[in-house]
């Protein structure tokens, strides 16, 4: 039974996870189509890992199931092994062999030919703008450059899935955006992907959808313009006169809504989720007329992804894991 | 399926398993080749030893029958293969916590070719370095005095030594996972027992109740098995017994290691 007439994608139904007290997945349901990518979003802690180590059959689940490509992931794992690429959170390469005898080893491994091995390396080193370094030992490697091995490495199978757990974490901007147009090339040839990111922008450039996790649980799934409008409609956008007036500013409005108030003191600016966005407008103005403070800008529009998460994770708790793209 | 195909497919695989293996070796060795402190660790330190005993101390120990030098050759052979397999349970713990064991756990070979790469390039490591310490022995005077098959026997005992303590470390390894903690943990529970025993002194010279204990140890069994096997004459090899020690620590600490290894998946790592 190879399981083709089950979906060619990923399907995880009910998979749960704890580690001792600690629930690291709680009863996780989620579909990847085939050749789309799905963006894993969450702070550090929100089970993003676990759910990785599952798809690839290095953990396997308390309960539920997790289907890839048609194989299960306790029960055939080791067929899936061979159409399933992985880049850990941490770059798993060996420090005592070259950056080329690295990625030979892992082809040998997937089992093929010692000249196919080769070329595939090759190609890999040049596409990752390793091969100037490929004979050197990665030791002498840095950080991004072990990072590009690890990706490399995940490849050398040629994967029909491929999970990326934070590819581009410790990456500086350029390699960022060297890998960022590899993966839109893998894509373009129909591969499958699961990846996580900590950066919005990231998953709002590369992913098809994003799944955004906390605490083990899927709080929301879509694209991202159904994760913007999910925050209820637009966000009131209010420019002080004197960023030091801002905490009398918030106290003033701070009735208007039930929580969801950002303010900057540095920029003097602050947002404010709102449904209905005009009545808003009008008593906020007249609140802070009242309590005395200069208002220099006004501006009533869409979320960014930026507050659609912050929304949806509750106010504070993804901020912490959450990074700016640099 | 046809009987053909699938006896096809059996070879294929076996053919695939050896290719892991093989490939796992290939990969460890070049670590000991490429690492510097490592083959110096598992070169020089016996030298050192051997020369240390041999005129320092060497002057002050009587033996019975034969010269300190031909009897000492014999237990530092063990002495190197016993300290040198605690690279084996390093190896591991090292794999682990830089995430290699996860990459290769999600490839798709043979499930053994970690286990079964680690201990064999160690015995590989081994052999090399008991044939280092023979020409070094050599050198300052020891030779084989009871024929090649009872050399080669001597060999044999204490490269099934070095594999065994291989396995014990590889176990160690994969519980305690911290390398620091894999490294100090492996050697002192084993300096102990290399010197309470007959390796570097009779066993008679000492004390009543140590003595009782180094006649049991197995260092002194596989010592002493070594050292009647390459001197011959007084020194009666216990043979029997260092190969059940041997293969005993084997049949424990083989698949204590392979059971612990698989365990990984249904926990952390
Ligand atoms: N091996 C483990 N042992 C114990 N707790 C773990 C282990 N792995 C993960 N956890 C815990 O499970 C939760 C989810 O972790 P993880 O999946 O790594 O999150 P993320 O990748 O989203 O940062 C965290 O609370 C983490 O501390
Ligand atoms: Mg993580």
């Amino acid at each position: 039974m190879s399981g083709e007439n089950l979906s060619e994608g990923i399907s995880v139904r009910g998979v749960s996870k704890s580690f001792g007290s600690i629930i690291a997945l709680d009863n996780v349901n989620l579909e990847v189509t085939k050749g789309t990518v799905t963006a894993l979003l969450g702070p550090n802690g929100a089970g993003k890992t676990t759910l990785i180590r599952i798809l690839t059959t290095l953990l396997f689940p308390d309960s539920g199931t997790a289907i890839v490509s048609g194989y299960d992931a306790v029960r055939d794992a080791r067929r899936l092994r061979s159409i399933i690429g992985l880049a850990g959170q941490n770059a798993a390469v060996d420090e005592n062999l070259t950056g080329r005898e690295n990625l030979e080893l892992v082809g040998r491994l997937y089992h093929i030919s010692k000249s196919e091995a080769k070329a595939r390396s090759n190609r890999l080193l040049s596409k990752f703008e390793l091969t100037e370094f490929a004979d050197r030992r990665v030791k002498t490697y840095s950080g991004g450059m072990r990072r590009r091995l690890d990706l490399a490495a995940s490849l050398v199978g040629n994967p029909k899935i491929l999970f990326l757990d934070e590819p581009t974490a410790g990456l500086d901007p350029r390699s960022r955006m060297a890998l960022w147009s590899v993966i839109k090339e893998l894509v373009k040839e129909g591969v499958t992907m699961l990846l996580t990111t900590q950066y919005l922008e990231e998953a709002d450039h590369l992913a098809d959808r994003m799944v955004i996790l906390n605490r083990g649980k899927v709080i929301a799934e879509g694209t991202s313009d159904e994760l913007k409008s999910r925050v209820g409609g637009s966000v009131l956008e209010l420019r002080l006169g004197e960023p030091r007036e801002l905490e009398q500013a918030v106290k003033a409005i701070s009735g208007l809504t039930n929580g969801g108030i950002q303010s900057n003191s540095e920029s003097g600016i602050i947002t404010i989720p709102v449904v209905d966005g005009t009545s808003i407008l009008v008593s906020a103005i007249r609140r802070l007329d009242e309590a005395g403070v200069k208002v220099s800008g006004i501006e009533l529009r869409k979320p960014t992804l930026d507050e659609a998460f912050l929304s949806i994770t509750g106010e504070g708790g993804g901020r912490a894991g959450l990074k700016e793209v640099v | 399926m046809t009987k053909d195909s699938r006896t096809n497919q059996i070879t294929r695989s076996v053919a695939f398993s050896i290719t892991d293996v093989l490939l796992m070796t290939k990969r460890n060795l070049l670590r000991y080749i490429r690492v510097r402190e490592l083959l110096v660790f598992s070169t020089i330190q016996p030298v050192m030893f051997v020369l240390l005993f041999a005129f320092v101390f060497g002057g002050a120990i009587t033996t019975p029958g034969v010269s300190y030098i031909d009897y000492l050759i014999p237990g530092v052979l063990i002495q190197a293969v016993v300290f040198g397999s605690n690279q084996t349970g390093v190896g591991l713990a090292e794999d682990l916590s830089k995430g290699m064991i996860d990459r290769f756990r999600s490839l798709p070979m043979a499930r053994g070719a970690v286990l079964a790469g680690r201990t064999l390039s160690d015995t590989v490591r081994n052999v090399f370095v008991v044939v280092l310490m023979l020409g070094v022995g050599g050198l300052i005077g020891f030779r084989f005095q009871n024929g090649l098959p009872a050399a080669v026997g001597a060999i044999f005992i204490a490269v099934l030594f070095g594999m065994a303590f291989s396995w014990i470390s590889a176990a160690l390894g994969l519980f305690v996972k911290d390398v620091e903690a894999v490294q100090t943990a492996g050697f002192i529970w084993v300096f102990p027992i290399i010197f309470a025993s007959s390796l570097y002194v009779p066993v008679e010279t000492m004390p009543e109740p140590l003595r009782f204990f180094a006649q049991l140890n197995p260092i002194t069994v596989a010592v002493d098995s070594v050292r009647g096997l390459a001197l011959g004459g007084a020194f009666s090899p216990p043979i029997i017994p260092a190969l059940i020690w041997g293969f005993g620590i084997i049949a424990v600490f083989m698949p204590l290691s392979i059971y612990r290894y698989l365990r990984i998946s249904k926990e952390s790592a």
